[in-house]
């Protein structure tokens, strides 16, 4: 009998850290087929930096660095430029990438460092328990915002899609969901798109993932995935925000070598 | 052998790429900058990579990168940039990896000024980080000595697999001196045992980390680490010992300021004053036995230095206060002169 559906070998088989109705799972597991599905496992360096996929090293097949908070965009760039037959991810979430690595990220970016940034959109801190992410909505009740997110006394929130596509070394960035079988469809085709640009030495590829928070939403997950829908996907519209088929530098063959 | 003329930052970069560094990562900052603009002209055609990072801190985090899949890298800064890279070098360390970090160290603190100073002492060897760990700390005191301790560090990094620093300062960055460049086995340690390279199918696959959740196992890590830095502080001290056999007074000075203290004790040999120099090559770890060696028949010490005596501790602690310890220094950028030095041996010879 053919089996039609199982764990993707680059992705281990142990008990992950993640709350319940997390939608990192679903991530990790789109991500692993893409590494399953181009064969390029032993070939892959993964980068995970502190937030809830600190750990994520544990789950990834692949060889593994965990970065400090905020620099895994750096750690990345050091991994592919010694070694640029390889394929280098970061996994990073929102206060990561666009807090405390907001430098990290922009150069990174502006180099067209030939590398796929996945970066988790939840709105919130959720390793430290729920404090308020430069991606919090206005309004958003998080520990840190109390009263909701004001901003006159916090900002607004920060749109990485719109605000990365503006760089000419951005090859690709492209804001998906995994709230329906359709998006995650959709996210598993935006990161193999992400990782083939790559193998293309296309230069600086992000995809955008909007995922949920259950635990420190004070949700459950169907309404957790509902408040995605609802309020997250209207302030951040899901779509390709840049997508240089030719790649970002000039007969870029060789990517950024 | 062949020598050259060479600047010290120049000189720095040269023995790095001799070394096997395939990498440097950096950011501008005087007095050190001709060390990076020295790179970005000779390592692409040493077949390596040069890049001029965003900051200071991405630029230690490149490192990390670099070193983790096993290569050779290296950083360089002076005073105020090494505080930034300070998280980056903790991760280093506690992910036990090795990497050479070099310190072309100005004065302090904040902004401080552009001018030589040895003010970073207790930051490199007490303190470059939070937690519990030390690197390997050379102090050249000529430009020879700052090639063949960038050799040695990146040697020692490889060998102990912790990050390495080369603490210099403005005044032997910016000199020049002859040079010649030692023959060099940079792939003398096999990394396959924990780069992570990719594992090309053929091994389980590597992590490279600091982070340990349990507490059990965070100290193992740690104390692992320090069972390592005892091996070191018996077998990696090094010092030079000047006409310290029958010395009264006992000058102790390190780098740059050496170079000043030994005219100064030639002065007063030259006056019937018998003072000795003792100069720790290695600030961390310090060269205990050799320092009371050389200290054997002195009555008294005296540490000079361009800061306001940060080392003093480290002899007193050394010598288990036998001995008075005194301290003349300059600071803010101010170099000592032989002049002042000898006033300080006169005023001390005169109490012996």
């Amino acid at each position: 009998m053919a089996v039609a559906f199982e764990r993707p070998k680059a992705l281990i088989d142990i008990p992950t850290h993640y709350c319940p109705g997390c939608t990192h799972g679903i991530v990790h597991r789109i991500l692993c087929e893409v590494i399953d599905e181009m064969g390029i496992e032993g070939d892959t360096i993964g980068v995970c930096p502190v937030g809830c996929s600190v750990m994520a090293y544990d789950y990834f097949n692949c060889d593994m660095i965990e970065a400090a908070h905020g620099r895994a965009p750096a750690v990345a760039t050091g991994v592919k430029r010694t070694n640029p037959d390889k394929f280098v991810f970061t996994y990073q979430g929102d206060g990561d990438l666009a807090a405390i690595g907001t430098a990290e990220t922009v150069h990174v970016a502006t180099r067209g460092e030939n590398i796929v940034v996945i970066f988790i959109n939840n709105t919130i801190y959720g390793m430290t328990g729920g404090q308020m992410a430069p991606t919090t909505l206005p309004g958003q009740v998080t520990q840190t915002t109390p009263f909701g997110r004001s901003p006159e006394l916090a900002g607004y929130p920060v749109k990485v899609c719109e605000m990365l596509s503006q760089l000419t070394g951005t090859a690709y960035a492209e804001r998906v969901a995994v709230d329906s079988v359709p998006h995650i469809r959709n996210a598993k085709k935006a990161i193999r798109k992400a990782f083939e640009n790559q193998k293309a030495g296309k230069g600086f590829s992000i995809v955008e993932v909007l995922s949920t928070c259950p635990t420190n939403w004070g949700l459950t997950p169907i309404e957790a995935i509902k408040r995605l829908q609802d309020e997250m996907i209207p302030y951040y519209p899901l779509g390709v925000y840049k997508d240089v088929e030719e790649g970002v530098f000039p007969k870029s063959e060789g990517g950024n070598e | 052998m062949e020598r050259n003329l060479m600047k010290g930052n120049e000189a720095l970069a040269e023995a790095a790429i001799r070394a096997g560094c395939k990498c440097f990562f950096g950011y501008p900052i005087t007095p050190q900058t001709e060390l990076a603009a020295y790179m970005a002209k000779r390592m692409h055609k040493a077949g390596g990579v040069f890049l001029q990072a965003e900051s200071e801190i991405a630029a230690i985090n490149m490192v990390l990168g670099a070193a983790s899949t096993g290569v050779r890298a290296m950083t360089s800064s002076s005073s105020p940039g090494v505080s930034l890279k300070s998280e980056g070098v903790s991760y280093i360390a506690g992910s036990d990896l090795p990497a050479v970090i070099i310190n072309v160290q100005r004065g302090g603190p904040g902004l401080g000024g552009i001018q030589p100073s040895q003010a970073d002492y207790w930051q490199a060897t007490k303190a470059l980080g939070h937690g519990d760990f030390q690197l390997l700390v050379y102090a050249p005191a000529s430009v020879q000595e700052m090639v063949d301790y960038v050799v040695k560090a990146f040697d020692r990094a490889d060998k102990y697999r912790m990050p390495a620093m080369i603490l210099a300062d403005g005044l032997l960055g910016q000199m020049m001196e002859p040079v010649s460049f030692p023959e060099i086995n940079p792939d003398a340690y096999d990394k396959s045992g924990w780069a992570a390279n990719g594992h090309k199918n053929a091994r389980e696959h590597h992590i490279i980390n600091s982070l340990y959740l349990k507490p059990d196992e965070l100290e193992k890590s740690i104390v692992d680490r320090f069972k390592r830095y005892e091996i070191i502080k018996e077998t990696e001290t090094e010092a030079e010992l000047y006409l310290t056999e029958d010395c009264d007074i006992l000058l102790c000075a390190f780098g740059a300021t050496a170079r000043v203290v030994k005219s100064a004790v030639n002065s007063a040999r030259e006056q019937g004053i018998k003072a000795g120099l003792f100069r720790p090559k290695t600030l961390w770890p310090f060269p205990v036995k050799e320092i009371n060696e050389a200290a054997k028949s002195a009555k008294k010490l005296l540490s000079v230095e361009m800061n306001m005596g940060q080392m003093v501790d480290d002899i007193k602690l050394a010598i288990n206060c036998s001995k008075p310890v005194e301290f003349y220094g300059r600071t803010g950028g101010v170099i000592p002169t032989p002049a002042e030095v000898l006033e300080e041996i006169k005023k001390l010879g005169g109490t012996l």
